[in-house]
């Protein structure tokens, strides 16, 4: 009655030794390593830079213990830290040789090279997707910032946007209206008479998807209220935090961290979690920049090209390179900047059918954009990304007509890769909307190995306490039961390095509590099987009644326990969020570890045993008196 | 070993109104802090602003005090943390705007807290070598929601236990279990609020599994009653539930025992971090014995608990394979 089935047993096998493969990489630790990543959207980690880093590191005799390379970045393991300094700066300078131009605003650089850590375990453990736990940043130390973003403000924005784009069409279409103007959350289009509003309202309805029109009178006026429908409005935010999400990405890998978060959290907020960043102050700055798109026109009069020709820089304009890096002259005087342009699509142009950045300008910016294009047809004009204070010409085009209605197509020499591109840096220079921060954390490295130290210790010296005492009391069982306590953490440990989920120090503290609280379910089967004893039931009879009967009462227990754990983690956040993924997760590993896994071992050792009498349990104690109360077993 | 050696079962319902009153009592008394003294929430839900610095050497909290009353915050509080070196400063949020802790952005105009002039200005103040270890900025209306969050979460897992339970026992024993158990949880915060601890997210964490833990006693003690209730008949109803009290009695002092083990490990080794979270959990453990075996039970009989509740005849199968005395 006490014998397993063999595929009972392989199965235990199997998930003893598929924990201890994903338990293993957390004792390797981990080692010094150089993270190489793009700096720049257009820049891609490909074959031929991982090759350059190899032979960076082999032409100045720096020995790696590994070169890894993903979809993002390469990295490079050293056997000590000064290896790693030493080739982080060697990597740097050759990867970005303009590190040494003596002016900042010269430097070109293409890659962020990065000091990071890499798991010490190897490679088939790494093959096997076998990594350590990831940690948390109270426990590596690091910044954390939650960033709300103002979603009136965005709003606000695309409101005046329609607004020009209202006043535009009516003009095309030769509707005359009594005013537009444009309220705290609608615009109003005031008309003479009924006739006008209805070809008017036709013409909204047809071609601005986004609003919703409303016809009212105000005093003698007709009029319009025009409100941006929900959909449209939730699609507008959307595409806010998008964006920004995008712009953060782009400055955080400016800034050579490794292994950022930046996350969307809600449906209005951003969470940024830095590894090892210890000055807040200079992300805070870094990211918080906005308006970083300048529109000037480039300086192209005979004079200047002739003094540019000569390696002089005429007065009123300034040297800036492309893309591809010819240098070009651009006037000083800024005529656009970013704040004005609401989105950049790449597409195909209309008529030939070539690659073209679609960009819109709000109302005020399709204006002014069409006064310059008006006055400058035939010349240059140039789009520039400032980052950090220096810039870069992304585009300068010719432009061919005057501009009207803020929608602008920028087309010509461009491969379809190259229109993403652009359009990706034009939409993500510049933030979508203003943000503050919410919330702010930072961590010190030291207090993050403090608190590693204090949850392990917290945990070993619970746990030591716990099996001395289930051995003293239960003997042979008490083992058993610590044992399966002990395969109980070696789950909960593998199942967090597979799925990677964030440890924290509550998460620390949920496996302490849990392991805590799994040791009740052997506590119920060991009490269940000396009550049995007690009442007279034969050893092997008692060892299956016990684990039967206490099984309904565990299962009962966890589900209880699991109902609380999950609220935890589908209402929690932040420190309640580590607790709970760690304690659901502890709840489903201690009901197959304290049932199946000590009823495995119980078997092994008592259940081949024909005549069994006595089993180490401890003491089973009678009561003298009346022992023919107790049920009786079939 | 064993450390239980009861003869017969301990009349518990012989006693159930003593036990009731003075449950209701402590119940009472915790309201009553609660309302009068209130919790002392943490910046998480309150927002504001927490730093914490160790020194070389002890930290002159005088000196810091006085920095940030120049520096013209309101009411903020100095206190070590751990030892002598460590402090711990706690500003609300609205002074993490104030201008010589904090840095304007240019564009925005907005002023954000900022680490390194606090550090000039508060933190030298200090005594030497002090360095700052944790900073945490909580802007007031994510703590609001931190706050209706954990009222959520509180009222979902009620409902979720009362509903598991009302499916696997019957409707009394359900609203019995929840009856402890919020016992226990308005408890847990009564002694939050007697005492002025600091009610963090991580207590709440913590009085929330004391909620699901704590039910398992419950379920427990129940389990063996619908047990007692099907194997031995003309038992009346206390004597049925003071059995399985007795029975289980065991089980429930050992296995609170051990969670408290290592709730006292994480109390003596886990720092200051998990002192409150540890704290909370030993008193839900020591009132989750208590209110599971002589607060759930005898509510469930004063609700009139009778053996056909339990007992149905399609889903008797162990009548069948025991003979009954």
């Amino acid at each position: 009655m006490n014998r397993y089935p063999v595929w009972k047993y392989i199965i235990i096998c199997l998930a003893l030794m598929t924990g201890l493969v994903y338990t293993t990489p957390n004792f390797f630790g981990e080692a010094p390593a150089v993270q190489v990543s793009s700096a720049k959207a257009t820049i891609k980690i490909d074959e031929t830079v991982r090759a350059r880093v190899e032979a960076v590191l082999k032409g100045a005799a720096i020995e790696t213990t590994g070169l890894f390379f993903d979809a993002n970045s390469i990295k490079a393991r050293f056997r000590d830290t000064d290896t790693q300094l030493k080739a982080r700066d060697i990597l740097d300078n050759a990867l970005n040789p303009d590190k040494k131009k003596p002016n900042p605003e010269d430097r070109d650089e293409p890659f962020t090279v990065a000091l990071n850590l890499l798991s010490n375990s190897p490679k088939w453990l790494t093959s096997l997707h076998a990594l350590p736990m990831y940690l948390g940043l109270d426990l590596r130390g690091g910044v954390h910032f939650l960033y709300q973003v103002d979603m009136k403000a965005a709003l606000s924005k695309r409101l005046d946007a329609l607004t020009g784009d209202l006043r535009t069409l009516l003009r095309d279409k030769n509707i005359r209206h009594a005013g537009i103007e444009r309220q705290a959350n609608s615009i109003t289009v005031r008309f003479r008479d009924e006739a006008t509003r209805a070809a008017a309202r036709g013409v909204i309805g047809d071609s601005v998807a986004d609003l919703a029109l409303a016809d009212g009178n105000d005093g003698s006026d007709l009029k319009i209220t025009a409100t941006i429908k929900p959909e449209a409005e939730r699609r507008v935010q959307e595409n806010a935090l998008k964006q920004n999400i995008t712009t953060f990405n782009n400055r955080i890998n400016a800034l050579g961290v490794a292994e950022p978060i930046i996350q969307q959290q809600g449906s209005d907020r951003i969470v940024v979690q830095l590894p090892g960043v210890q000055d807040p102050a200079q992300v805070k700055s870094i990211l918080g920049r906005t308006a970083s798109l300048e529109l000037r026109m480039v300086c192209e009069s005979p004079e200047e090209s002739a003094a540019f020709a000569s390696g002089q820089v005429p007065f009123g304009c300034e040297k800036y390179s492309e893309r591809g890096g010819q240098p070009i002259l651009v006037r000083k005087q800024v005529q656009l900047t970013g704040d004005r342009l609401t989105d950049a699509q790449p597409g195909f142009d209309g008529q030939t059918q070539e690659p073209a950045v679609h960009l819109s300008l709000d109302s005020q910016g399709g204006r002014i954009f069409k006064e310059l294009t008006r006055e400058n047809v035939g010349k240059r004009m140039a789009i520039l990304l400032m980052e950090k204070g220096k810039g870069e010409v992304v585009t300068a085009p010719v432009i061919r007509t005057e501009i009207a209605g803020g929608r602008v197509q920028i087309s010509g020499k461009m491969t379809t890769q190259e229109a993403n591109d652009v359009a990706l840096l034009l939409r993500s220079g510049a933030l979508a909307a203003p943000m503050e921060i919410v919330e702010e954390r930072t961590i010190g490295p030291s207090l993050g190995a403090d608190n590693i130290a204090k949850g392990f210790k917290s945990t070993l010296y619970g746990f030591a306490a716990i099996a001395v005492f289930m051995i003293a009391y239960y003997m042979l069982f008490g083992l058993i039961s610590v044992i399966a306590l002990a395969s109980n953490l070696l789950f909960l440990i593998a199942l967090l390095s597979l799925l990677q989920a964030t440890l924290t120090l509550p998460g620390i503290a949920a496996i302490a509590l849990t392991l805590g609280m799994a040791i009740d379910a052997n506590v119920l089967i060991n009490e269940r099987i000396r009550e049995e004893l007690r009442g007279g039931a034969s050893a092997q009879a008692a060892i299956a009644a016990g684990y039967e009967r206490a099984f309904g009462t565990i299962l009962d227990s966890n589900v209880t326990t699991l109902i609380a754990g999950l609220a935890l983690l589908i209402f929690g956040s932040g420190a309640v969020r580590g607790f709970a993924v760690v304690h659901c997760l502890g709840i489903l590993t201690s009901i197959f570890s304290s049932v199946v896994v000590s009823r495995g071992i119980v078997n092994l050792i008592y259940g081949s045993r024909k005549r069994l009498l006595h089993i180490s349990i401890g003491e089973v104690w009678r009561p003298e008196a009346t022992p023919s109360k107790a049920p009786a077993k079939s | 070993m064993e450390f239980f050696r009861i003869k017969r079962d301990i009349p518990f319902m012989k006693h159930a109104l003593v036990f009731n009153v003075i449950s209701l009592t402590t119940f009472v008394l915790a309201v009553v802090f609660l309302v009068l003294r209130g919790l002392n929430f943490s910046i998480e839900f309150t927002g504001g602003v927490v730093i914490e610095a160790r020194y070389e050497q002890a930290a002159n909290l005088e000196g810091l005090r006085g920095a940030l009353e120049r520096a013209g915050l309101h009411e903020p509080q100095v206190q070590n943390f751990g030892t002598s070196r460590d402090v711990m400063i706690r500003l609300a949020a609205k002074d993490a705007a104030n201008p010589a802790i904090s840095r304007t952005d240019e564009q925005t105009k907005k002023a954000t807290f900022d680490q390194t002039r606090f550090a000039e200005q508060v933190i030298a103040q200090g005594g030497p070598g002090g360095k700052i270890t944790r900073v945490e900025f909580v802007g007031p209306q994510v703590g609001k929601e931190l706050a209706a969050d954990g009222a959520l979460a509180l009222l979902v897992v009620c409902a979720g236990i009362m509903a598991y339970l009302a499916m696997r026992f019957e409707w009394k024993f359900s609203l019995a279990a929840i009856i402890a158990n919020m016992h226990d949880v308005v408890i847990i915060l009564g002694f939050f609020a007697f005492f002025q601890w600091e009610f963090s997210l991580s207590v709440l964490a913590a009085v929330l599994a004391v909620l699901g833990y704590s039910v398992n006693e419950s379920v427990v003690v129940f389990d063996r009653v619908r047990e007692t209730f099907r194997k031995r008949r003309g038992l009346s109803v206390p004597e049925v539930i003071n059995h399985a009290i007795t029975s289980t009695i065991s089980r429930t002092i050992i296995t609170h025992g051990s969670t408290q083990l290592m709730v006292t490990s994480m109390l003596i080794f886990g720092g200051p971090t998990l002192h409150y979270f540890a704290l909370a959990l030993t008193i839900g453990i020591l009132f989750g014995i208590y209110s599971s075996v002589l607060v759930a039970s005898p509510i469930v009989m004063w609700l009139g608990v009778s053996r056909e509740d339990l007992v149905k005849p399609v889903r008797d199968k162990t009548a069948n394979d025991g003979a009954v005395v």
